[in-house]
């Protein structure tokens, strides 16, 4: 479990000026910290905010962005819009499953280096099909390079 | 520093103008999403060190002084458009474009081109038909198009206010400002016709007079959509990265004529680029003084913010994204009361897309008449299209409003890559899928209305005959039930349950009934949802129903005519062509290839998962699908 610095989460809300209506902001800065939103820093902000949780739970998985479950130290982003899919997307997928053992459930590998998502598109749809290796876009891609990627970044931890 | 009065920005623009016009020649690369992921920050790097060593007087910047001899600008500029061909880079005064750019071509490129004044052959445009087009101008690919609202994109540094303000930027601010009144504003905007680009189409002018009509209103707002959340489309990312003055001057323009000081510039966080592009133009427009208090010493504010999105394509909708700005779960209301009445924390908000704001300096420069002369009757101006899928060219193109789809897929975008065209799907996941038979439809507002289809926010993906249409009905269904909001229960359920059908489907287990059962789900979910997500959300099922039923009674009979529903196929060996080289038994993943060195190889098909390593990777093209 990540430790949460509420220094740190003070300081976010006070840039936001304690705003309740900043709290998507305030949720991003988080998670750019932690790259996942931590349940005590989300508790420790509503309150400071003065709404319930719950509330700011419910705005927080409704959108996609966000995530409360933790991620690994590569977040692959898988892009599925239409440009990519019908140029064969779905196959990438699956190779990069395959090579990093994942599971569409899982939401990080036991080895704490890979997160796979499937997103809607990324705007690079002259590329497609496109992942992106924490936001660096790979265009073009294949099964090939897919497992080649893995092997590459698995190569570079020393695994 | 801060230009207070109009004689001062005169005397601004003129500055920049001569520091611009200064360089003899230009290198542009292209700085947008598609030519990024493909290195191009690499390549102006490259060459930026390569000028230095060889000691020739580079400009990155509009900032530093005149030198005398020849002065070589180097920018990063807006996306060319012709995405497929990238890196791109453009020399200028020649109006050379260069594709495909690689490191190691910089040197050459300084050497011959820079220096030498010679065309690089290899790095030029060659068509299918083996012509090659030195200048830019001169391809088929942008010989047929209009580009008011990408007239920048790729010819300016797209982080530079003073290049910005060197070609004329904020003039129709300047002009909004000091000659005409919100009234001339809302009448000229009005006569131009200029309609909404985000997909509804309501008359801009119309929507800020509502607005403005709050006279009495303490606090009003001025929100820009660029939520651009349609899959394959890349239109307002191209805009704000590459040109984001432009829409910050439509956005000031707005404002004015509204009579609104606040400004919100909702942006997909998708978009990280355009965020930091954004971010810089508003700092460097506020530090020119043409945001934020007394703009230009007029008296007038306009204050501009960025919110970013956090990831729900039901936030493009008006209401949702204004419960989203205001910190709420990204969920449509009811209207009325309408935005114009009552948006934003309640107070009246205009709202309207990045391409719509785009538009406006150049109507208040030019004048209604010579915009409404663009486009067809009613549907005036230009309009944005990003071409994704099987197509040669994808990219981004500007066309005058009315042009066909056969012009657009075909002259322009080149035809389909590899096989024969299929269909195009038009608007996003909202939209309707279209076939040969309605190639020669205009592109516009009303004709795509007529036979049910919208051009929404100009997304267009072309689709060959390797599409399976029953599948790709799958796949926008999927993305719109993963994006509905829940509200309303039309769309909640019957989204699903209309996916769990296609699934059905694409799996051999379907029946007619099932077709039948989606026709009338489609409908309901159609007639009782609240906001355009899931009043549209069912026009991919409608449109391949009614375009491609063929295609779903073949599902049911067992057969994927497309080859790509993966339980409708079966991979085989053919005996006749096989070698026996034993390479995809090798490459198999589940050992489903069996055979003798040099001997014919066969597939057992209870093991094979169709993953077709074996079809790609065969010497021969041995391995057959039915």
């Amino acid at each position: 479990m990540t430790k949460v610095d509420y220094g740190f989460i003070d300081s976010v809300l006070e840039q936001n000026n304690y705003s309740k209506s900043s709290s998507i902001a305030i949720m991003q800065a988080i998670q750019g910290e932690y790259r996942y939103l931590p349940v005590e820093a989300l508790n420790y902000a509503a309150e400071k905010l003065g709404m319930s949780a719950a509330a700011l739970y419910g705005v927080a998985t409704f959108y996609e962005n966000f995530s409360m479950n933790e991620k690994g130290k590569y977040i692959i982003k898988c892009c599925n819009g239409t440009a990519c899919h019908v140029r064969k997307s779905d196959d990438v997928q699956e190779a990069l499953y395959d090579a990093t053992g994942l599971t569409p459930k899982d939401h990080m590998s036991a080895d704490g280096l890979f997160t796979i998502e499937r997103v809607a598109c990324l705007g690079a749809c002259g590329l497609a099909p496109v992942c992106t290796v924490n936001d660096v876009v790979h265009p073009a891609m294949t099964p090939e390079k897919a497992r080649r990627l893995i092997a590459e970044l698995k190569e570079a931890e020393g695994v | 520093m801060k230009i207070t009065s109009r004689e001062q920005l005169a005397s601004v623009r003129a500055e920049c103008k001569k520091l611009l016009d200064a360089e003899n020649k230009k290198i542009l690369v292209c700085g947008g999403s598609g030519c990024t992921a493909s290195g191009s920050a690499k390549i102006y790097e490259e060459l930026v060190k390569l000028m230095q060593e060889r000691g020739l007087n580079v400009e990155v910047s509009l900032n530093g002084h005149v030198d005398h001899g020849e002065l070589i600008g180097v920018k990063n500029c807006g996306c060319h458009g012709i995405c497929e061909l990238a890196p791109l880079i453009r020399i200028e005064p020649e109006g050379i474009l260069y594709t495909r750019v690689q490191l190691a071509d910089c040197a050459d490129i300084i050497d011959q081109t820079i220096i030498g004044g010679e065309v690089i052959e290899k790095l030029i445009y060659h068509a299918a038909d083996g012509t090659t087009y030195e200048k830019q101008e001169d391809i088929p690919f942008y010989k047929r198009q209009t580009r008011i609202v990408l007239n920048n994109c790729g010819h300016i540094n797209s982080e530079s206010i003073e290049e910005y303000l060197a070609v004329g930027g904020y003039a129709a601010v300047e002009k909004a400002l000091f000659d005409m009144t919100p009234d001339d504003i809302i009448n000229e905007v009005t006569a131009s016709g200029l309609r909404g680009r985000g997909g509804a189409g309501f008359p801009a002018g119309k929507k800020w007079s509502q607005v403005a009509a709050h006279k009495e209103a303490p606090l009003k707002y001025v929100v820009c959509n660029g939520d651009e959340g349609d899959p394959g489309a890349f239109m307002d990312c191209s805009v704000m990265e590459g040109d984001p003055h432009k829409m910050i001057e439509g956005m000031i323009i707005a404002a004015l004529a509204c009579g609104a000081e606040q400004g919100v510039i909702y942006v997909r966080a998708e978009y990280p680029l355009a965020v930091k592009r954004l971010g810089m133009a508003i700092k460097a427009a506020t530090e020119y003084g043409l945001l934020g208090d007394d703009i230009l010493g007029s008296g007038k504010n306009f204050h501009l913010r960025i919110v970013k999105g956090a990831g729900a394509f039901v936030c493009g909708e008006g209401s949702a994204m204004q419960a989203s700005i205001e910190g709420n779960r990204g969920m449509p209301r009811t209207k009325p009361p309408r935005s114009v009445d009552k948006g934003l924390f309640d107070v009246p908000t205009s709202l309207n897309n990045v391409e719509t704001f785009a538009n406006v300096p150049e109507i208040i420069l030019n004048g209604a008449d010579w915009y409404s002369s663009i486009g067809s009757e009613g549907n005036t101006g230009t309009k944005v299209f990003s071409l994704a899928g099987n197509i040669k060219n994808t990219g981004l193109i500007e066309v005058p409003m009315g042009t066909t789809l056969r012009e657009i897929v075909f002259d322009i975008g080149g035809g389909v890559k590899d096989g024969e065209f299929k269909a195009v799907q038009v608007g996003g996941p909202a939209g309707c899928c279209l076939t040969t038979e309605q190639l020669d439809i205009p592109l516009d507002f009303d004709s795509t209305k007529k036979i049910g289809a919208i051009i929404g926010s100009g997304g267009l993906v072309v689709m060959g005959q390797d599409t399976c249409m029953v599948e790709i009905a799958r796949f926008f269904t999927d993305f719109s039930k993963k994006e509905s909001c829940g509200k309303c229960t039309a769309c909640r359920e019957g989204i699903p349950n209309i996916l769990t059908i296609l699934e059905r489907l694409t799996k051999g287990e379907g029946s007619m009934e099932d077709i039948d059962m989606l026709q009338d789900l489609a409908g309901i979910v159609k007639s009782c949802s609240l906001c355009g997500l899931g009043k549209n959300a069912t026009n991919p099922v409608m449109s391949t129903l009614k375009y491609f039923k063929d295609e779903y009674i073949a599902h049911v009979n067992g057969k994927c005519p497309a080859g790509v529903c993966k339980a409708l196929c079966k991979l085989w060996v053919d005996p006749e062509k096989c070698i026996g080289c034993t390479k995809c038994a090798r490459d198999c993943p589940t050992g489903a290839i069996t055979g003798m060195l040099r001997r014919p190889h066969s597939i057992d098909n209870s093991k094979c998962i169709k993953c077709r390593v074996c079809k790609v990777g065969c010497p021969k093209q041995a391995i057959k699908e039915v």
